[in-house]
């Protein structure tokens, strides 16, 4: 009864309105977190600054709210009182932001789907009063912002064939854009729109391209039937050249080659896409005929700045590869790469940005040694770029695998991987926060942590960095020289990334940690 | 444009033969040579991505183990593959009860070790093993000895005969997975040597060699010096027979876990 009283206490104070030209503003009100990455330049940057490099060690819980399972990904959005996060499986819940209360939740039961990194989902997206969210079963479902009742739901792809959603959609003027997941399946991989109001598919782009289309020359027979190229990290945007920025994962099967000769478009690439009609403006392959599973699913980040003296739209990239990649994002012109961790699978790039490959790191019967993992130097967590220290923050994966080709036998539903991994012995894997010059790539700092982290960064005017590790602790560095400020172990692993908003003139700052969301503010 | 028509119609076909919920368990049949062959197939193109090659381990648990967590018996470990494990990583699978039955098998190799018969004496061996090998000062059996060295009370499921002669004999060479030596320094320039027992950004948590349990926070510490493959148990090279060295191998090997 009391639960019901608040819903409906709480239901009809909202009147939340998310239109597309408050997302626009995104930076210029900081109070709010509207989209993914905190503005649609995925910045993952806050001009808020009440919590300093000088006060960061009077953070304290200020609420904590509590799931039932212990792998939490999401990315909550918040803005009109309202924190929106989404619960493993498939749940969406509005949270109060003063209290940490639910207001509602949306529970959406989910089928037997084959998966290949757990039932996780990294968060909603909002447009004008809608929410939206990808499924695990690979529907697009839009909620109502104030109940969580659903406006509709449309399946993406069949989950049978192990389609799946992961990602929060980036929902951008009157559409919601949405990948899909499922390459260590052998889908053949897309990034799709759909019409925010209604629905409807608005465009398809195929990231393995069919027969009589550009790129159908870099996959060897019918290779690309089931060539992967998945889209499951939300992409970013630049409203001014209207176009949208998507990573994209490994071909199929994951480390067997010699059934997709060719370099396997688009795979591994950043591609950029006409964001009305889906049409490919341009694209950057980092890896040609990846046989690693070093998938390009992380963030693009979008800055506008003077590189070698002239002024330029940049997109930065730091890739699971090991490199970290500066391209014109009008062209996709190769500007400039640089090594951020260890790696081995390439001898080095050539002045268009192309790898030498290296033949030993080729998944083999005898095993071969790769640095890094599957699982990459980065991932799909989030970095952060400060323009007030000029500093791209991320999060780096220090770990090898060795690799043995095995059979890869193609069956819908199931595994389509190609090599069995075993760790390198007496290896200790670790990870470091680390900071580089954004437009040279040059480590200014590292912040080591004991294991390869799976936890994105927020960096604020503050001065301050925020970030997690598997051990559980929530953490705060100078922004400038990574001395560590303040520390909080919150007794969970943390698969997320960070946020800030302001909430009745307090600044918090807020994560997933374990099975709980914890907010934080000055005491 | 054929090939094309042939594969959606196979994949229409197959597509309509799937189960939408967890295929369900049929009678344990008897595990053949040519089903641990067939677990072992499947087992390489869908389990050992994550579990590794032999079941080291990787992404996924180590399999190469007498007992698994949540696969106590055979059964379970049918639902685990079927189902997956709810809130982890582990997916559950589109095999039928035949692979799944095929998998069990294979998987419950990769945990056995060839048996050998001993050649020594086990019961003089725990005699030894107690007495004059003061093992259980820092080794448990049976949840009794000291925690600094590895649990033994199910070694003898674990490893096999010249692995436990090789650790007796040189430990060093036997240093399992996990076990860690590190000296510390405090800040105050005292000196600490201990099994890691935890470590964070912030701090560690050592068991010293006096057994006792010690946490320090990483700004207390002048220096933290891991030292992978050290081993503080000394070799017993001539401090046994070979009598007795044989009878103490037998002991070990006789450690098969609790009933």
């Amino acid at each position: 009864m009391r639960a019901s009283l608040l819903f409906v206490a709480a239901a009809a104070s909202l009147s939340a309105q998310v239109p597309y030209e408050r997302i626009l503003r995104a930076s210029s009100q900081p109070e709010n977190w509207l989209t993914y990455s905190g503005n649609y330049q995925a910045h993952r940057y806050s001009t808020l600054d009440q919590i300093t490099r000088s006060n960061v060690q009077r953070l304290r819980t200020a609420w904590m709210y509590q799931m039932s399972h212990h792998k939490v990904e999401t990315s909550p959005l918040v803005f009109d009182g309202i924190m929106y996060i989404t619960e493993p499986p498939n749940d969406v819940t509005a949270l109060d932001l003063r209290t940490g209360r639910p207001v509602w939740s949306y529970r959406r039961p989910v089928p037997a789907v084959p998966l290949c990194c757990g039932e996780v989902n990294r968060g909603v997206a909002a447009l004008d009063d809608q929410l939206f969210l990808g499924t695990l079963d690979a529907h697009l479902v839009a909620l109502d912002m104030k109940t969580g009742r659903v406006r509709w739901d449309v399946a993406v792809a069949d989950y049978k064939t192990a389609h799946s959603i992961t990602l929060a959609p980036l929902a951008i003027k009157d559409k919601v854009v949405v990948g899909i997941a499922g390459a260590e399946y052998g889908i053949r991989g897309f990034l799709d729109a759909y019409d925010a109001k209604t629905g409807k598919r608005a465009w398809r782009f195929w990231t393995v391209p069919g027969p009589g289309e550009p790129g159908i020359e870099t996959w060897s027979g019918e290779s690309w039937r089931t060539g992967g190229a998945p889209t499951w990290v939300t992409g970013s945007y630049d409203p001014e050249a209207h176009l949208l920025y998507w990573g994209t994962g490994n071909p199929g099967p994951d480390f067997r080659g010699d059934t997709r000769a060719g370099d396997n478009l688009f795979s591994d690439c950043l591609i950029a896409v006409d964001a009305d009609t889906g049409k490919l403006r341009w694209y950057f392959q980092f890896v040609p005929h990846d046989v690693n599973d070093i998938d390009a699913t992380e963030i693009p980040v979008l800055v506008d700045a003077a590189f070698r003296g002239r002024p330029r739209k940049l997109v930065l990239f730091g890739n699971r590869n090991g490199f970290y990649y500066i391209l014109d994002r009008l062209t996709g012109e190769f500007l400039l790469a640089r090594q951020f961790a260890t790696q081995t699978w390439a001898k080095g790039l050539d002045e268009r940005g192309r790898p030498i490959r290296n033949p030993a790191s080729v998944p083999s019967p005898e095993g071969a040694v790769v640095y890094p993992d599957d699982d990459g130097a980065a991932n799909w967590y989030s970095p952060s770029y400060s323009p007030q220290t000029g500093l791209f923050y991320q999060n780096a994966r220090e770990k090898g695998g060795i690799y043995f080709l095995t059979d890869a036998p193609f069956e819908p539903g199931k595994r389509f991987m190609g090599a069995s991994r075993r760790p390198i012995p007496g290896e200790e894997p670790w990870g470091a926060l680390r900071a580089l010059d954004a437009f040279t790539g040059e480590k200014k700092w590292e912040f080591r942590l004991a294991s390869p982290p799976w936890s994105g960064i927020l960096s604020t005017a503050g001065g301050v960095v925020f970030s997690g590790d598997l051990e559980g602790n929530f953490f705060a560095l100078d922004a400038a020289s990574g001395q560590p400020l303040w520390r909080f172990q919150t007794g969970g692993a943390i698969y997320a990334n960070p946020i800030t908003y302001m909430s009745e003139g307090r600044q918090y700052v807020a994560i997933a940690a374990g099975g709980a969301i914890l907010a934080f503010a000055l005491d | 444009m054929r090939v094309f028509a042939t594969c959606i119609i196979m994949l229409a076909a197959s597509c309509a033969a799937w189960p939408q919920a967890p295929t369900e368990p049929t009678p344990q049949p008897r595990a053949t040579p040519a089903d641990l062959v067939a677990g072992g197939r499947i087992y390489g193109t869908q389990c050992a991505s994550c579990h590794g090659t032999r079941g080291e381990g990787g992404r996924g648990p180590a399999l190469a183990r007498p007992r698994l967590l949540h696969a106590p018996d055979d059964m379970a470990m049918f639902h685990v593959i079927a189902r997956g494990i709810p809130d982890s990583e582990m997916p559950g699978h589109w095999f039928t009860a035949r692979e799944i039955w095929q998998v069990v098998a294979f998987v419950r190799t990769l945990g056995r070790v060839a048996s050998e018969k001993p050649a020594g004496d086990p019961q003089r061996g725990g005699q030894l093993y107690s007495a004059k090998g003061g093992c259980p000062r820092c080794h448990t059996v049976a949840g009794r000895g000291g925690a600094v060295g590895p649990d033994l009370t199910d070694i003898g499921a674990r490893r096999s005969l010249a692995y436990l002669r090789e650790a007796l004999l040189q430990p060093e060479a036997a240093v399992p997975d996990g076990f860690l030596q590190v000296e510390l320094v405090t800040r105050d320039g005292r000196r600490i040597t201990g099994v890691r027992l935890n470590e964070d950004a912030f701090s560690i948590q050592i068991r010293d060699f006096s057994d006792k349990f010690r946490s320090f926070w990483t700004e207390e510490l002048s220096a933290l010096n891991k030292q992978p493959g050290k081993s503080p148990m000394p070799s017993y090279t001539g401090a046994f027979t070979a009598a007795e060295l044989e009878d103490l191998v037998a002991y070990l090997d006789s450690l098969r876990g609790l009933p």
